[in-house]
């Protein structure tokens, strides 16, 4: 295998509502500002994460559209989806692309334009990432289904209502830093405890919001990272798994087993284990996810995730800084983009240009990105070389 | 949201909760599969499934989706049954105070919403507290 860097990432300019943006021209936006990063501007293919431009668009078969609109016919581009986790799979399939030797330069992206639709629409759209014949038939909705994870994890290790708010916050105080973020402001414990129940324990502000944006990458051989003249980042481990898509088919509602699993593989490709990472990206669709990602990764232990955000561990002054970019909560969730914005956020922390949100002297970064409740779930090492 | 055909073909499950019983290693699935996940057998015998349980744990859907508007809100949680099938329902005949870990409920027949895509009225299991 061949070492891969990623040479590029960028972002559309702002994320939340868009509606004066079409997909094809927010992704689009995302995907020239990469190649602008990265300095080319001839791509070998394209891989494309995206949940549902279906339900949320009434647009499939994006991959050419995108090629087609970004001025890169006739090269291969497909469209990849595992629910939320779309653009970490997509980013793990340029990573094998590259690796393999089988292509140079590849574009991997991720897109979602949710704001289209109504909120209901938005609603069971998301909700087709759950088993519909056996949790949507019986009314379940997805914040239903991290409440049921969250009244059980809070059983069985005490885990309490205000450490999942602390999530929310710490996430907002990151994300009030990030001028691409949906809601670039903070909020406090009492804000969310106070916020209207979606379903219990889990209140509005414990979720992350409906949201338009698109993320990019350009993942290239190492070697010709090295002649740029930025900071070369290579992705050292790579790790995809799967579980149950149905909660109740799953030996232990608190655990996430596809995350362990993707995480096993990626520390052992990259040869490194969790006391080694200096920053996190992490998939907190809702405040209980963020708690019960770190234990799976092995950040904290069984049932503590609860307790180290209490203890400040997760904040960007903390012994293990999660989510500094606001995380899914507060710069926002289009979902098939999220998997690729975290490896752009981590990028940039790794070459030192995260700005005011910079975790300081960050060499080492880790991305996870999960479907449904845990269904699947990817996770990328990346480490900054000298 | 179900057409006639989704909906029938899961009739034997929801209406006479008919189980799979793997014949090798006697792991009980419900919904029935095709491969046993524990062993890898292909071999299934039907079986009913068990209908006392305890709830595992348990939420209160303030924001339902549009079908569930007129039901809202409500309480689903997901029950290990006494042979060892963890069902996600309805938790129903009860006030939300009642609701906890570990409350002992049994499954009983019940509407669960009206008009799918095809104006059909759909029924299913939900639990109710013993
Ligand atoms: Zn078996």
């Amino acid at each position: 295998m061949r070492e891969v860097a990623i040479l590029g990432v960028g972002l559309n300019k702002k994320w939340g509502e868009l509606w004066d943006k079409s997909l094809r021209q927010i992704f689009v936006e995302a995907a020239l500002a990469a190649l602008d990063d990265a300095g080319v501007d001839k791509l070998d293919s394209m891989y494309i994460g995206s949940m549902s431009s279906g339900l949320f668009v009434g647009q499939e078969h994006i991959s050419s559209l995108l090629a087609d609109y970004l001025g890169h016919t006739p090269i291969p581009a497909t469209r990849i989806e595992t629910a939320c986790a779309s653009g970490g799979a997509a980013v793990r399939l340029g990573f094998i692309e590259v690796a393999s030797g089988m292509s140079d330069v590849v574009l991997v992206g991720g897109v979602e334009k949710m704001t289209d639709v109504t909120g209901s629409e938005a609603t069971y759209a998301l909700g087709t990432a759950a088993d519909q014949e056996y949790e949507g038939y019986h009314g379940l909705t997805f914040p239903g289904l991290y409440a049921l994870i969250a009244r059980a994890h809070m059983e069985k290790y005490g885990t309490t209502r205000e450490q999942l708010a602390l999530v929310a916050v710490k996430n907002h105080r990151h994300g009030a830093m990030n001028p691409v973020a949906q809601f670039p402001f903070e909020i406090t414990v009492e804000g969310v405890l106070n916020s209207v129940l979606v379903a219990d324990p889990l209140r509005i502000l414990d979720c992350s919001p409906i949201t338009d944006g698109a993320a990019a990458a350009i993942l290239c051989p190492v070697e010709m990272a090295r002649s740029l003249g930025k900071p070369v980042v290579k992705i050292i481990g790579s790790g995809q798994a799967t579980d149950s898509i149905a909660l109740a088919q799953r030996k232990d509602i608190t655990w996430l087993e596809a995350t362990y699993q993707a995480a096993k593989q990626a520390y052992q490709m990259a040869d490194k284990t969790p006391a080694d990472i200096d920053v996190l990206e992490v998939h907190d669709c809702f405040t209980i996810a963020e708690i019960c990602v770190l234990e799976a990764l092995g950040m904290v232990d069984k049932g503590e995730g609860g307790r180290a955000t209490e203890a400040g561990w997760t904040s960007l002054e903390g012994k293990m800084p999660v989510n500094p970019s606001g995380g899914l909560k507060a710069k926002g969730h289009p979902v098939g983009a999220t998997g690729v914005a975290q490896i752009v956020e981590i990028v940039r922390q790794l070459r030192g240009e995260a700005g005011q949100r910079q975790v300081k002297g960050a060499r080492l970064g880790l991305t996870q990105n999960m479907g449904g409740t845990g269904g699947s779930s990817v996770v990328h090492i990346l480490a900054r070389e000298d | 949201m179900p057409t006639p055909a989704k909906y029938w073909r899961e009739i034997p499950q929801r209406y006479r909760l008919e189980a799979a019983k793997c014949q090798a290693c006697g792991q009980v699935y419900f919904p029935p599969r095709q491969v046993c996940a524990l062993c890898g057998s292909r071999k299934f015998s039907p079986t009913r499934l068990a209908e006392r349980g305890k709830l595992l744990t348990y939420t209160i859907i303030r924001v339902p989706p549009h079908q569930f508007t007129d039901l809202a809100p409500y309480a689903v949680g997901i029950a290990e049954l006494e042979d060892g099938v963890r069902l996600t329902s309805q938790i129903v005949d009860c006030s939300f105070d009642e609701l906890r870990v570990g409350l002992p409920v049994k499954l009983e027949f019940r509407k669960i919403y009206e008009e799918g895509q095809a104006g059909i009225i759909c029924y299913g299991y939900k639990f109710v507290p013993e």
